[in-house]
This record gives structure tokens, C-alpha cells and sequence, in this order.
């Protein structure tokens, strides 16, 4: 672990800064990846600790708007802004003014008069981010917007790859599933583009896109030369009545559900979440060693750390948390 | 069949313009005078006759523009658009004539709802409008509507623009019963089981941004069909705001056999590509969706050769507030009216794509002949229709300057170059800015 110095200045509340979002992983550069992953280890080890709570946005607002159900996303973001000290204020769109027909516009201005510092948004449509970061003052961070991006999905996988596999450059992951509907997906093909690793695209012929470029195929044992095998929830949420992209899901499970039988010993396998044991993952491989589910749910605790730290600072975290933590 | 507000015929001199009337076979600079809103002189140092002079110098003057596709939001959303504020839009966009489609609320499908849009023409008109009436009753897609009373009450065409007719049945018997009533019919070809919730291209925009498709062939299969069945019944057909080549391809071999296919293209089809989706603005959403580019070169190759006879501006003028929402939930449709020429000034023509007589026989000429209307032209002794273009003007497209009651112009703050000087339509000044 590195020295910890304590610096008087790094003790001061961030300053004022040009707002900085976390909306696509298509904004980020390779240096943001890495420093973002770096500021998360650095927050790791500062979870070791006794007492687990920093300092860091003391005095700040950080609203979750989730328009969408999530269990891990959203308890994972309030943790980490409460781990950060900062004041959170988490509204779900079942029993607010979203159910009399409010517009994201009208409400969005709503919480932007309380002058958030961070608004986190979930919301079934694209683009949702981009209009709540234009009608308030608040740095947006994108918590799933409709099948386009999950930013901190795709940055708490690599944390997650780096850690379990001690390198990212020259892996080979194999995302199986269904792709059409995923944003997941999209938000790694581009993580995995910026930081090296090889990928390619596994299922049924409807739910891979047409025009998407990356490789992809339908074959399932394709799956077996991968690093990593990353398994998509089947959506059948997004998926409409009769839109028949498979036949059954009992099909679909015999075709791509990932089995014992169809991984080599030793590949580790990754999965969102919510799991649907059965369909697109076997309930041996969720439960086996190899499987990583419970390490990228706590990898996405200090990921997020590092994505409201980052979209508030604009800069590393380095000794600055740690000096922060010793005096908390 | 084209109803405008009456007003008394002007006294109008336009000195010194490039009078440009492709189908006249006129581009030479002269000065045209108009008596009484009727064209009585074309030549060189024409008397002024005491009229009003405007100085063309530097200008072009041409015929002025036929919109064959507009939506004016009335009867139902008066908020958005109305007669008057639509008509003054198209003034201002060189139109001396456009044509509104039936999906309002209600739609138009009764002789009694277009009897009134009549009377309301004929009151506010700035310049001509015609009214295309439904297909369908409801546009349902399940009974057709009373055509030939909806003929004699001065119903231009039929259409169920905005939705498809689902049922091939249904189409053919609409195709039997037009030609009895004589009025032709214009289709929105889309298969709906192909679109479904589809806001954009189906190719690598949608693919990467995770919007669901809309494919060309949503659309294609439906030209197909629809040119089969017009093959059948021997009846023409029109073809609306075509967006895929393989539409395009098809259009031309069922020209090529002799049926009476017509067809039109926006003026975002030719300009933009799904590329321009990215960004996300809601002003960049509307049916059929931007396509790629293999796409839009055809539409231009199919604009040039006369396979497409017409440009459309598929002006769908909506709430602001309605579009201010994310892509997905916004409507489709977008306003045209008041930026079609510049934008394809500044696009098409300035770049050297297609000439600007192509462009001007396609606004102006070629909507006139698809649905059989009088051509705008500069001729002596037609009534005058003319459109005075001051080709060097550079200006920026301003959400305020909009007469249309709607800004979700896909242009706003844009910089163009080419813009309307003065229209005349009907004989009189409509608009001169």
C-alpha cells in the first residue's frame, strides 16, 4: 500500500468545477478508464478500514431518479454516496409525481431547485440523461438510460476483470446473449475497445443487431476460448408480446444457456444481474467458484465511489480520500 | 380543388430578375409585370405602369413552390399549426400551394369535416391549400370512406398518411373505388409488423446506440405490394416521403412497366443520414426514419432522373413541450415548410449534387403534375405564382422568426445559405421579407 501523507489542502471540500457527467462510455478516453479504476482501488483499500466512511463530499447532494426497478444499482449508488458522507435523496417513480404524469423535464426541474450537486438517473428511455444535464446544474451520472448505456455497469466489469484476472490488455471476453435489448452490452463493447480487450458476440440471430460492428456469432461453443464469459439476462421486460426473437425460453436455454458442460475448467463468468437461473445461466455455473456475480456487486460499490468522486473533482483521487480517511 | 382567401389582384413589376421556368425553358434576366395579379408581360425595360417596382436584381425569380405533403394540425391541434399560420409558413417558404393530409382530429373522412376546413381556407388561406381526405374511415384501416362525396366536396386525393393500409384487401378495393370517385390515391407504405416501436434506421446508429429498428424493408415490402396491386387494378398510385433504395428500385421497375407510380422525398431524406440521430434531438425524429447513405444517394440519383417526380416536406409541425422529452417518447415528425429551399440550396444545389432547375422543377412543377393541379409557371397570362430567391443570402435559421405555430425544425440555429425574398401566390404578395 502506498504511504499516506496527510495534506492540509486535500482536506478541503473539491472546488467549483466545469460540470463533468458520467453519461456514456463513448465520452471517456483510456485515461479516464484507468484513473477511474485506480481512484476505485484506492477506495477499496480505504474500505478495509474500521471505520468505513469518508469524508470526501461532506455537505454534498447526490439524488438517485430511478424510473426504472433496480436492486443493485441503486443501493449501490446510495451506499456509495453515504460511504462518501455525502447527503442522498433516492426517489423511485412508483408513488412520486412521475405517476400523475409528470414529464422527466418538470421533474428534473423540480429536484434541480434543490441544487443537487449529482443527479443519478435510471430511465427506460434514451437520451434521458442528456435532458435532465440540460435543464438543471447538476453532473449527471448515468445509471441506465433504455438499451443504449450502463457506464458504471461497464466500468465496475473491467475493475472487476482487472482484479480477478490481474490484466486487461489482450483478454478475450465472449458476451453471450441477449444483446438487442442490453445495455450492458453496449457500454462494454466500448470499455473493452478503450482498454484492449478482445470481444466478441454470442446468441440468437434476432437479438444480436443487425448492423452492430463487432464480431458475432451463433454458435455457442464460441464461448470457449474466451478469458471471460459474460452472460446477458434474457429481458423478456423489453422484449414485446409476439415479437417471437426465440421460440421459448426453454429453447433458448438448451441453445445458449451457459452450462458446466459448455465452459472449460477455470474460465471465470461474469453476469449482471438480476440472474434467471435455468435460462440464460445454469444454476451450477452461477454457484461454482469460477462465477464472479458477488465480486462485481461489491466492485460496484467502489466504482461508483469513484464516479461521483471523479464527476465531482475532476481529477484523481491519489492521497487525497486516504489523508481524508485517517483524520475521519 | 385548391382554396386560398381572396384578395384583389396586384400590380407588380419584378425588375431585372433571372427569370429561371425550367419547364418554360426561360433563364434569361427581364422583367416581368403583372396586371392585376395576372402575368402580362415578360421582357426587357418593361413600362412600370405606375405598378409597385421590387428589384430583382441579383435575385432569381421562379415558379413558385406545390407542397404536396403538410400537415396542418386542424381540426384538433390548433395549438400547433392552423390554416392561417401553416399557409403564412409556406408563404414564407416561396409556396404559392400545398396540400394538407387527413390525420387530424377527427380525421378527415366525412364530406361535413372537410366542408369546414373549406370554409376555414377560404377565410384565412395565405396561399393555396388543397385537403387530401382519409382512406379509411378513422383511418382504421377497416371501412373506406364515402370518396366520391368527399371527391365533389373538393377532396384533392386519398390518403391514410401517418398510418399504413395494414389490409392488402382493403387497398384494392380502395384502388377500384378511386378511380369511380377520379381522385388518386397516396400511400404511407410502411409494414407495421416490420416497424414495430422502431424510432430509428435499423443499421449501426440503432445497433449502437440501442434504439430499436425500423429496417428500409418495413417500408420496401409495402411499395412492393402497393405497386402490385396499382399493376392489378391498372389505377395510379402516389407514393409518399420514400426513404430506401429498395424502394427507390422498385418504384423504377414499376415505372419501367408502364404503371402509373408516383413518388416524393423530404428534404431530410436527401440531406441527412441516421448519423445525424446521435445527437439525440427529438427534432431529428420522424417517419419514415433518416437512413443511410447508400439510401440517400438513391433518393438523389432517383430525385435527378425523374423516377421521383417531387420533393415533400412532410411538414409535422408539434408542441414544444412534446418534443422536449427523450428521443424515444417523442412524436414523429418534423417542420419543413419554412427551411426546405435554403436547406436544399445550401446541400444540394450549392455543392453541385443536382442543378437548381432539378430542384425547382421538383418543388414546384413535379408536385403539381402527380396530383393533376395547374403548374405554377412564368408565363403571360397565368395567374401569378412566383417565388423571388435571393440565392447569396447567408442567414441562420431562428426559432423565433418561424410564422408556423411550431419550432421542431431539425435546423434551428443552423447556418444556410439561399432564401426566399418575396412569394407571390394567387396574384398577390404573400410574403416579402
Amino acid at each position: 500500500m502506498n504511504t499516506i501523507r496527510l495534506v492540509r489542502d486535500d482536506l478541503r471540500p473539491p472546488g467549483p468545477a466545469p460540470r463533468r457527467h458520467l453519461i456514456s462510455i463513448a465520452d471517456l478516453t483510456r485515461d479516464d478508464v484507468q484513473r477511474l479504476l485506480g481512484t476505485a482501488r484506492t477506495f477499496e483499500s480505504a474500505l478495509d478500514r474500521e471505520v468505513k466512511k469518508l469524508p470526501t463530499l461532506k455537505g454534498r447532494l447526490v439524488v438517485n431518479l430511478f424510473y426504472e426497478s433496480s436492486t443493485r444499482t441503486s443501493s449501490s449508488f446510495e451506499l456509495a454516496a453515504k460511504r462518501l458522507s455525502a447527503d442522498t435523496l433516492t426517489l423511485k417513480s412508483a408513488g412520486s409525481s412521475v405517476d400523475k404524469g409528470e414529464s422527466l423535464k418538470d421533474t428534473a426541474l423540480t429536484l434541480g431547485a434543490y441544487d443537487p450537486d449529482v443527479i443519478v438517473i435510471r430511465h427506460p428511455q434514451i437520451g434521458a440523461p442528456q435532458l435532465v444535464a440540460r435543464v438543471t446544474e447538476a453532473h449527471i451520472v448515468n445509471a441506465g438510460d433504455g438499451k443504449n448505456q450502463h457506464p458504471t455497469q461497464a466500468l465496475l466489469d473491467v475493475y472487476t476483470i482487472q482484479q480477478q484476472l490481474g490484466r486487461l490488455e489482450g483478454l478475450h471476453v465472449a458476451i453471450v446473449g441477449d444483446v438487442l435489448h442490453s445495455r450492458v452490452a453496449r457500454s462494454l463493447l466500448q470499455v473493452f475497445e478503450l482498454v484492449g480487450v478482445h470481444c466478441k458476440l454470442v446468441g440468437p440471430p434476432a437479438l444480436l443487431p443487425r448492423g452492430m460492428k463487432a464480431e458475432m456469432t451463433t454458435d455457442i461453443d464460441a464461448i470457449r476460448d474466451a478469458d471471460v464469459v459474460y452472460v446477458l439476462r434474457m429481458q423478456q421486460e423489453r422484449m414485446q408480446a409476439g415479437a417471437n426473437y426465440v421460440p421459448s425460453l426453454r429453447e433458448y436455454a438448451e441453445r445458449w444457456g451457459v452450462t458446466p458442460e459448455r465452459l472449460r475448467p477455470g474460465q471465470k463468468v461474469m453476469h449482471p444481474g438480476p440472474m434467471n437461473r435455468g435460462v440464460e445461466i445454469d444454476p451450477r455455473v452461477a454457484d461454482s467458484v469460477d462465477a464472479l456475480v458477488e465480486t462485481q456487486v461489491r466492485s460496484g460499490l467502489v466504482v461508483r465511489m469513484a464516479v461521483l468522486y471523479d464527476v465531482l473533482t475532476g481529477g484523481p483521487v491519489g492521497v487525497r480520500a486516504l489523508a481524508a480517511a485517517e483524520v475521519a | 380543388m385548391l382554396f386560398i382567401k381572396e384578395r384583389p389582384g396586384e400590380n407588380v413589376v419584378v425588375r431585372g430578375a433571372r427569370v429561371l421556368d425550367p419547364a418554360e425553358g426561360i433563364d434569361a434576366t427581364l422583367d416581368v409585370r403583372i396586371d392585376g395579379g395576372t402575368i402580362a408581360a415578360i421582357g426587357e425595360g418593361l413600362d412600370t405602369n405606375e405598378h409597385r417596382v421590387v428589384d430583382g436584381q441579383g435575385l432569381v425569380l421562379t415558379p413558385a413552390f406545390v407542397d404536396p405533403h403538410v400537415h396542418l394540425r386542424t381540426p384538433g391541434r390548433e395549438d400547433e399549426e392552423t390554416i392561417a399560420s401553416g399557409t403564412a409558413a409556406a408563404a414564407a417558404g416561396g409556396y404559392c400551394a400545398i396540400l394538407a393530409m387527413p390525420n387530424t382530429d377527427p380525421v378527415v373522412d366525412s364530406a361535413a369535416t372537410l366542408g369546414a376546413l373549406v370554409e376555414t381556407a377560404r377565410r384565412e388561406a395565405q396561399v393555396a391549400v388543397g385537403f387530401l381526405a382519409a382512406i379509411s374511415r378513422g383511418q382504421r384501416g377497416e371501412e373506406l370512406t364515402e370518396m366520391a362525396e368527399l371527391a365533389d366536396a373538393g377532396a384533392v386525393a386519398f390518403s391514410d398518411d401517418g398510418v399504413p393500409v395494414a389490409s392488402a384487401g382493403l387497398m384494392r378495393r380502395a384502388l377500384q373505388y378511386s378511380s369511380f370517385a377520379g381522385r388518386k390515391l397516396a400511400l404511407h407504405c410502411e409494414e407495421r409488423s416490420l416497424s414495430r416501436d422502431g424510432h430509428v434506421h435499423e443499421g449501426t446508429v440503432a445497433a449502437e446506440l440501442g434504439f430499436t429498428g425500423y429496417p428500409s424493408v418495413a417500408e420496401s415490402v409495402m411499395v412492393e405490394r402497393d405497386l402490385a396491386l396499382a399493376a392489378y387494378e391498372g389505377q395510379p398510385i402516389h407514393l409518399l416521403h420514400l426513404s430506401s433504395a429498395e424502394s427507390v428500385t422498385a418504384l423504377r421497375r414499376a415505372r419501367a412497366a408502364g404503371i402509373a407510380a408516383t413518388a416524393e422525398v423530404t428534404p431530410h431524406h436527401l440531406v441527412l443520414t441516421d448519423e445525424a440521430v446521435r445527437s439525440l434531438d427529438a427534432n431529428l425524429k420522424m417517419n419514415p426514419p433518416l437512413r443511410s447513405e447508400d439510401d440517400r444517394a438513391a433518393l438523389i440519383e432517383a430525385l435527378r432522373d425523374g423516377s421521383i417526380e417531387c420533393i415533400a416536406t412532410d411538414h409535422a409541425p408539434h408542441a414544444l413541450h412534446e418534443k422536449d422529452v427523450p428521443f424515444e417518447a417523442a412524436p414523429f415528425g418534423v417542420t419543413g415548410l419554412e427551411t426546405a429551399f435554403a436547406v436544399l440550396y445550401t446541400h444540394i444545389v450549392k455543392p453541385g449534387v443536382l442543378p437548381l432547375e432539378t430542384v425547382i422543377e421538383r418543388m414546384s412543377a413535379g408536385a403539381a403534375r402527380v396530383y393533376g393541379l395547374e403548374r405554377p409557371r412564368v408565363a403571360v397570362g397565368t395567374r401569378a405564382n412566383l417565388a423571388l430567391l435571393d440565392l447569396d443570402a447567408e442567414w441562420e435559421v431562428d426559432a423565433q422568426a418561424f410564422r408556423s405555430r411550431s419550432r421542431n425544425s431539425w435546423l434551428l440555429g443552423a447556418q444556410l445559405t439561399g432564401q426566399v425574398a418575396m412569394t407571390i401566390a394567387g396574384g398577390a404578395v404573400a410574403f416579402e421579407r
